[in-house]
């Protein structure tokens, strides 16, 4: 049973690592660019969703859709300030930007609304209650484990259709492959990388949301860990790929909490990162990538 | 990791410009007189006297140099220390005695290079006495330079005794780890609360471990038994069902939690959540928990912890402190900022207690005040202690008192 109970607590942590690390992927994927800010924008998503329900008294739906629309509108102008005008130059200098964006993100938080930690109010109850009971007195499933799982699954579902189906999720997979060629065929690369970064923003929103619900602390360096665990989640599965984004970061949740139940508690995120330089031996582009040789 | 480490410091600079021209506007408030009990019980006889007077000519200005990171993961506990300082500061300005104190706080984002850096820079300005660090890493890198450059050093929460040891000119106002983690064992062999013990600590952390080994040694020596011991490796693990289920397993009914209240506050969540429900004890870094906003205080109720301060504590000065300091920042103050008021109390009256500071380089000064603080006789009354003395060691002696949480708030036990 308590096998059973550490694969519920393994799925549920790793789903929200998922959630974050389709954000990771879309961005990589389409923009070619790591974008070390995204885990601070869940920190953004969480506070905006924290002031509003406990400021404002709005009811927890109002406070998602609130921080998912001002996470949106942030990701959207830290690309065009902070990104778009080094669209030309070499990567490193982007990754740097980013990198500058997490700390500017992360020390604004901490003027703006204090350096000590806040409680987050769960947007469902988590009182033990609040729990699917599987085996009475041993088996159970919190709502916020099973909020997370489903919202990761109807994440990953969404963006499988909006990248596969739509005119713009086209015009996405376009700028992935090849941005000149994309420009050429009359693709407007700009929006498409923008709509991209709202996307992701969106989501690190929801991740901020369900995490802090899930471990209700809010600081403003909530967001740096699980971001780059989520980046390690995308890669385990292959960056760029939307369901290895899922895969990656249930994994990731999985093994973590074994590692820590099983093998020892000081050595899970060793144990993490093991799993990961094994699987990137074998396969280099993560479990879904696709491994495109270079040609030369 | 690294990469990350040092443009945090770049950017963590940068920010805290803004952050201290920030600071520097709540000075004029800060500086309100204190009340007269307060001024009364602290100042030495022998300031009284000379009040009248007002301004005199030979009052000799100290220049205190303080460290702490007021950016950063470890911010709330710097800013703390800073603000707790500045109220003692402005107290002690206004009593107008023989001796006044200048402070300047720098910030050392709780990066120890980054801390000798601000260290070298209030070097330059002149700083007389250096007041701090807050927390251990950078205590330590900076102790060790005062040492060499012969400047006294007072910090109000390096806990370590590594900040101390070897350095005749380091005194620390709080308890060190193995004091707090021997204290612990010996309140619950005295007390009798709980047959067998969980302990969950952060051992990715000098403090956490130091408390939870000295305890464990102490609670094996004492007969005590110690059930299960689980580890988690740094203040930003979100997930502590395992530790949890390592002592609810064990059938753990009294868990011993040295860490910080942040990770403390999602173990006492997540207990509840599982339905396990032992008496949690914790060591001072559990201070501030029920000031966290949003949290329900429900969770900590029967939570026991050692604190040196309790701010709902009724004694005038006690009252006085947390009504200026809540004027001045809107929030309660915590023992880190009681330990940083005791600290100005204790540079300044022991700077009473000199003959001839005004000739005195910083070597002499720290001589002389080393000296005080070791020689038996010296003893401070503050908000964290009364007749608080210094062991040759550096190591702060006074009495350790337990609180426990009822109705969310904390009554001494």
């Amino acid at each position: 049973m308590s096998f059973l109970n550490n694969v519920i607590t393994g799925v549920s942590l790793g789903s929200i690592y998922a959630i974050i690390a389709l954000g990771y992927t879309m961005v990589y994927g389409i923009a070619k660019m790591l974008n070390f800010a995204h885990g601070d924008i869940i920190m953004v998503g969480a506070y905006v969703c924290f002031f509003a329900m406990g400021s404002f008294s709005l009811p927890p739906v109002l406070g998602v859709l609130l921080a998912v629309v001002v996470c949106t509108v942030l990701g959207i102008v830290i690309e065009r300030l902070a990104y778009k005008p080094l669209r030309s130059a070499p990567s490193l200098a982007v990754l740097i930007t980013a990198i500058g964006v997490s700390y500017l993100l992360q020390n604004g938080a901490q003027i703006l609304w204090g350096a000590a930690t806040k409680t987050f109010t769960p947007v469902v109850s988590t009182a033990p209650e609040a729990r699917l009971v599987l085996v009475p007195g041993q088996l159970s499933i919190s709502h916020v484990a099973i909020l997370s799982i489903v919202c990761c699954v109807v994440v990953m579902i969404a963006l499988t259709l909006f990248t596969g189906r739509t005119k713009m999720g086209k015009a996405m997979r376009a700028c992935s492959e090849d941005k000149g060629a994309a420009q050429l065929m009359g693709i407007d690369v700009n929006t498409t990388i923008s709509v991209t970064f709202a996307i992701g923003s969106a989501l690190a929103a929801i991740a901020g949301v369900l995490m802090c619900s899930a471990y209700p602390v809010l600081s403003p360096t909530t967001g740096s860990l699980p971001g780059i665990k989520a980046f390690t989640a995308a890669v385990f599965g292959g960056i760029g790929s939307i369901p290895g984004a899922l895969l990656g970061g249930v994994l990731l949740g999985v093994i973590e909490t074994f590692a820590k139940a099983y093998i020892s508690t000081e050595l899970s995120d060793a144990v993490v990162f093991a799993v990961l330089i094994i699987v990137l031996l074998v396969k280099p582009a993560g479990l879904l990538g696709k491994y495109v040789p270079e040609k030369v | 990791m690294k990469k990350r480490n040092i443009t945090a410091m770049l950017m963590a600079g940068a920010m805290c410009f803004s952050l201290l021209a920030g600071c520097s506007s709540n000075d004029g408030q800060s500086s309100t007189a204190p009340s007269e009990s307060g001024a009364q019980k602290s100042a030495p006889a022998q300031t009284d006297n000379q009040s009248e007077v007002g301004g005199n000519a030979d009052t000799v200005t100290i220049k205190v140099g303080g460290i702490g990171p007021t950016t950063g993961d470890a911010a709330q506990y710097g800013t703390a220390t800073q603000w707790g300082a500045e109220i003692a500061v402005a107290e002690i300005n206004a009593l107008n005695g023989p001796v006044k104190l200048e402070l300047r706080y720098e910030d050392d984002t709780n990066v120890a290079d980054t801390a000798v850096s601000a260290y070298n820079q209030l070097k330059d300005w002149g700083a007389q006495v250096i007041y701090g660090c807050t927390t251990t890493a950078p205590c330590i890198a900076v102790s060790t330079e005062t040492f060499a450059d012969r400047y006294f050093q007072l910090t109000p929460s390096a806990s370590s005794p590594e900040v101390t040891n070897g350095k005749d000119n380091v005194f620390q106002m709080c308890f060190t780890d193995p004091g707090q983690g021997t204290a612990a064992a010996e309140y619950l062999k005295d007390s009798g609360l709980g047959a067998k013990l969980g302990v969950i600590y952060n051992n990715g952390d000098p403090y956490s471990t130091g408390i939870a080994e000295a305890f464990i040694a102490k609670a094996g020596e004492l007969g005590l038994e110690v059930v299960a011991t689980s580890t988690y490796p740094e203040d930003t693990t979100t997930d502590y069902t395992v530790q949890l289920n390592a002592c609810k397993d064990a059938g753990a009914d009294l868990v011993f939690l040295p860490i910080y209240y942040t990770p403390a506050s999602l173990i006492l969540a997540q207990a509840k959540q599982m339905d396990y429900a032992p008496t949690f004890f914790g060591g001072d870094g559990m201070d501030g928990m029920l000031d966290m906003e949003g949290f329900d205080k429900s969770l900590a109720e029967g939570l026991l912890l050692m604190t040196p301060f309790n701010a709902s504590g009724t004694d005038e000065r006690t009252k006085t402190f947390v009504e200026q300091f809540q004027a001045d920042h809107s929030i309660l103050p915590n023992q880190f900022a009681a330990d940083g008021y005791d600290c100005m109390y204790a540079i300044y009256e022991a700077c009473c207690q000199i003959d001839g500071i005004a000739d005195m380089d910083n070597a002499q000064l720290c001589d002389a005040l080393s000296a005080l603080f070791t020689g038996g006789s010296f003893s401070v009354d503050g908000l964290t202690g009364t007749g608080m003395k210094w062991l040759t060691t550096g190591e702060v002696s006074k009495a350790p008192v337990v609180v426990k949480v009822e109705s969310g708030v904390y009554v001494t036990q």
